[in-house]
């Protein structure tokens, strides 16, 4: 009965989607046609100042429709009548590639996602106009000096930040008496021997992070030596964070290990998510292990429609939109007059100190350490 | 032998070569021009990473391959000349297999193996043997159950034993379809990217891998062409020899349009049929019914919610996933209806050409076979920088995705045609002629009825293709909603028990949507060969 319905269902909506697609293609023509017809008439007349549409373009996990982030796109689109088209470009790497093959005559107008560890990359390249959001400018909207530091001639915007961090099973440790580890180095010792997993740095991006803690706290020198250590502990590695998370960790994914490099927005996810809904964090974060990381938006170069693109990253870094990113995106916003949701405030953990390395040092480095990497771990 | 006008054969070419042209050899020309450098070159060629890549893509591809058709043979037989119940079935189960995208597939997989096996490159082997297994069935099936049984008759009526009959009758005569499927599975198996990354070891990497490495974690575009480049050197090698080899080996038979398929009937073909088909649905079953379960399955329990909330916009009060599985349905089947419109329009066509243009057909041939093997990562960002100005200005168009997933899938469709099409008899042809034809009125009497039936085959196999595509899906930049493998990957990229849930509730529908086109598609065949018979 439920797979009929599932059917008509499937049928119902692909006849709908096949309707919508065909009023799509049918738009620019339209457009067209209005441009071309003598006396600009009436129904264009409503809209406020302007009747452009701009393309964000944003890394895949960008919600593309339905939630609140959408709907927030939608009011800034009723003020300003710019309307806002999201274009996903593939995981950020794969969106800085193409943004670099295509800086100067870039697939949209605003890019959103580009991370702090490959912002020297992007600049270097030439993906983006310089721009200081109104809001900074004129002092209106604040947000920290550490994340500004990065950006010191307004190369992009800062607007989110995150960690990633250690996390673990809070009923393993329990059920067995044991304490977490509380440090880098404690993951190292014996008492939490083959506990581990953590994601290849050369194909993941949580597990280049947590490589870049490591360097951060034992150094360019020292890094090396910690990792034969872990090896030696029995850490493992797999390729990225689903196997990590929903193969290897015990708690989602009833594997072995009770500790997996993820994100300090984990836990209250795994709470606004939960099935059956549940009030507490099944897992939390060892704080100690958190690096940080900062995304970027900024205006494209190339852009043809300069001026709405950068009232959209006016918008983006605004008060409006800040606030519907932890529930959405899973991150900080970096607007410090935005209050966070109840479950960001309870369950996740900002870490007094987290950890960053200069985006430059990183850029310059990335390529070697994961060679070095790759030898000592898994050679 | 082809007396056919060549303007008649041209006209057929011509389609099939612009769109290839279009859509694949002038975007990997513009990226290798924009990103090839001498420097790309030289260190790609002489870091010692590269070679030791190239060695494990070869022999874990040649490994699996020949794994893959020695096992695959046994299944192709019984499904084309025994009638069993269920045999649609077990074709669609393993076909789901093949399309079903591996980071739902992998992960299945993993679940069932033993830990000592866990990410090693037997993993590796063992679910490229599983899941190419359709290639080998569908592939050889089809020119076996064309097979006329009155040779492999007359040979029992002299005292051949079946062992005797199977090796001097029957395998030589359809060892072009081996040939052609083991070229598909090699082709497959040496680009491998999810299986490798789920399931090798960390680090083990296919040229493939690399590439995507390169171009999109590292930035080094060039070097990520320098090694696509490779790769396609290899396997252009490949495909000039499996071509030739088709052609040479490929015999005129009588064929028969209609399956000459008998029920067993003593007891050991009884118990032969069983077991293998058995095995087969296993292989097939195990890892769905893994993907089944999970979608009940959470931390603390077994749970119905991840399919009762399906579509529910709110998972709680004001909180949104904003992957809605519904939509991706819906745009899956959407984009696979497109897809399979240019994929059976593009490779009806080449099959025709490719069998009436004689020895240059081969270069057809080939030529379609290469965006198989040439990565996603290069296709897609060539896209990129060749589509960018007016009048091509394609960025981004809702058709460009059907269009990648087509480039997929022609192959297919040419592979599953152009075995039946070889095969046709010329005396029939020249019968026609004697009767009177002209050459173009023989060859539509004659030739083009046997096209129909792999045709819709082929089609079949194509929308299933796009149905499961993930890579060209995912490096090309896309507005609007995703495909069900794009939303699976991303539920499954994020922490929290629903989304986990919801992304094998989705994964278990598009198991049961590519079983239930390939099973429709070859009842409706079975039914109209059924009236052909009748008549």
């Amino acid at each position: 009965m439920t797979a009929a319905r599932n059917i008509a269902a499937i049928l119902a909506a692909s006849l709908a989607i096949t309707a919508c697609g065909s009023d799509d293609v049918a738009e620019p023509d339209g457009d067209g046609t209005v441009a071309v017809g003598p006396p600009p008439t009436a129904p264009a007349a409503s809209t406020p100042t302007s009747d452009e549409t701009i393309t964000l373009v944003a890394y895949d996990s960008f919600p593309d429709a339905d939630t609140s982030l959408n709907e927030a796109l939608a009011s800034f689109t009723a003020t300003t009548g710019i309307g806002v088209d999201i274009l996903r470009a593939g995981d950020t790497g794969t969106m800085l590639s193409k943004a670099s093959l295509t800086a100067g005559n870039p697939e949209g107008d605003v890019m959103w996602g580009i991370d702090d560890s490959l912002l020297s990359r992007a600049v270097a390249d030439g993906v983006f106009d310089p721009y200081v959001a109104t809001g900074l400018a004129d002092g209106s909207v604040e947000i920290s000096e550490e994340f500004l530091a990065l950006v010191p001639d307004g190369e992009a915007t800062p607007v989110d930040y995150g960690d990633v961090c250690v996390n673990y099973d809070i009923g393993w440790f329990s059920e067995r008496d044991l304490d977490p580890p509380a440090s880098l180095a404690d993951l190292a010792d014996p008492a939490y021997a083959g506990l581990l997993v953590v994601q290849n740095p050369a194909t993941s991006s949580p597990g280049l992070a947590f490589l870049l803690a490591t360097i951060h706290e034992y150094g360019l020198e020292g890094w090396q030596d910690y990792w034969t250590a872990l090896g030696e502990n029995g850490v493992e590695v797999v390729e990225g964070w689903t196997e990590a998370y929903y193969e290897r960790f015990t708690w989602a994914g009833g594997g072995p290990t009770p500790m997996v490099v993820s994100y300090g927005s984990s836990p209250p996810a795994e709470v606004i998510f939960a099935d059956p809904p549940r009030d507490d964090s099944p897992t939390g974060v060892i704080e100690a292990t958190c690096y940080r990381q900062v995304e970027f938006a900024g205006v494209l170069r190339g852009t043809d429609a300069p001026e709405a693109a950068r009232q959209l990253v006016d918008f983006l870094v605004g008060d409006q939109f800040q606030a519907e990113i932890p529930l959405n995106l899973f991150v900080y916003p970096t607007n410090e007059a935005v209050t966070l949701p109840a479950e960001f405030v309870d369950f996740a953990v900002i870490p007094e100190q987290s950890r960053t390395l200069d985006p430059a040092v990183i850029d310059a480095n990335r390529s070697t350490w994961i060679d070095e990497w790759t030898e000592l771990v898994l050679g | 032998m082809n007396r056919l006008p060549r303007r008649l054969v041209g006209a057929l070419a011509i389609g099939p070569i612009a769109a290839l042209g279009v859509f694949y050899l002038w975007p990997f020309a513009t990226l290798l021009a924009e990103a090839l450098t001498g420097g790309a070159v030289s260190d790609t060629l002489t870091r010692s990473q590269t070679w030791d890549v190239v060695w494990f893509t070869f022999w874990q591809a040649m490994v699996s391959t020949m794994c893959t058709v020695a096992i695959g043979i046994i299944p192709a037989f019984v499904v084309a000349r025994f009638e069993f119940r269920g045999r649609r079935l077990l074709v669609g189960l393993l076909t789901a297999t093949f399309v079903l995208p591996t980071v739902v597939m992998g992960a299945a997989f993993l679940a069932l193996l033993p830990d000592s096996v866990d990410r090693t490159v037997w993993a590796v082997i063992g679910a490229h043997v599983a899941f190419n297994l359709a290639v080998v069935v569908r592939v050889v099936g089809s020119l076996w159950e064309h097979l006329p049984t009155d040779m492999e008759h007359a040979a029992a009526t002299l005292g051949a034993s079946r062992r005797r009959t199977l090796t001097t009758i029957s395998l030589p005569l359809i060892r072009p379809a081996i040939t052609a499927a083991a070229t598909i599975v090699f082709l497959f198996t040496f680009t491998s990217f999810g299986v490798i990354r789920i399931l090798g070891a960390p680090g083990t990497r296919t040229i493939e891998v690399e590439v995507w490495r390169r171009a999109t974690q590292l930035g080094d575009i060039g070097g990520a062409a320098v090694l696509s480049l490779l790769q396609l050197a290899v396997l252009a090698v490949l495909l000039v020899w499996s071509t030739t080899a088709q052609r040479r080996h490929s015999r005129a038979l009588a064929l028969e349009a209609t399956a000459p398929r008998r029920r067993p009937r003593t007891t050991a073909q009884r118990r032969f049929v069983a077991l293998t088909a058995g095995a087969a649905a296993l292989v097939a079953l195990v890892p769905l019914g893994a993907l089944v379960a999970r979608s009940f399955s959470t931390p603390t329990g077994w749970s119905t919610n991840a399919w009762t909330d399906l579509g529910r916009v709110e998972v709680r009060p004001g909180i949104r996933v904003g992957t809605d599985p519904v939509e991706a349905i819906a745009n899956s089947l959407t984009t696979a209806a497109w897809a399979t419109a240019f994929a059976v329009a593009v490779g009806a066509l080449a099959s025709l050409a490719i069998t009436a243009a004689g020895r240059h057909g081969r270069l057809i041939d080939a030529g379609l076979m290469l965006p198989l093997g040439t990565s996603a990562v290069t296709i897609g960002l060539g896209m990129l920088i060749t589509f960018d100005v007016d009048p091509v200005d394609w960025r981004a168009s809702w058709w460009l995705v059907p269009v990648g997933h087509a480039l997929v899938a022609v192959p297919f469709v040419v592979r599953t045609c152009v075995g039946v099409l070889r095969s046709v008899d010329p005396a029939m042809t020249a019968a026609a002629a004697t009767l009177g034809a002209g050459p173009v009125r023989a060859w539509r009497a004659t030739v083009v009825p046997y096209l129909w039936r792999p045709l819709a085959a082929g089609g079949a196999l194509a929308a299933a293709i796009s149905l499961g595509e993930f890579g060209a899906t995912s490096f090309l930049s896309r507005s609007g909603g995703e495909t069900m493998p794009i939303a699976i990957e991303q539920l499954l990229g994020r922490t929290g028990t629903t989304l986990q849930a919801q992304g094998y509730v989705l994964a278990t529908i598009l198991a049961a949507v590519t079983i239930a086109l390939v099973v429709a598609v070859d009842t409706i065949q079975g039914i109209v060969d059924a009236r052909v018979t009748g008549e």
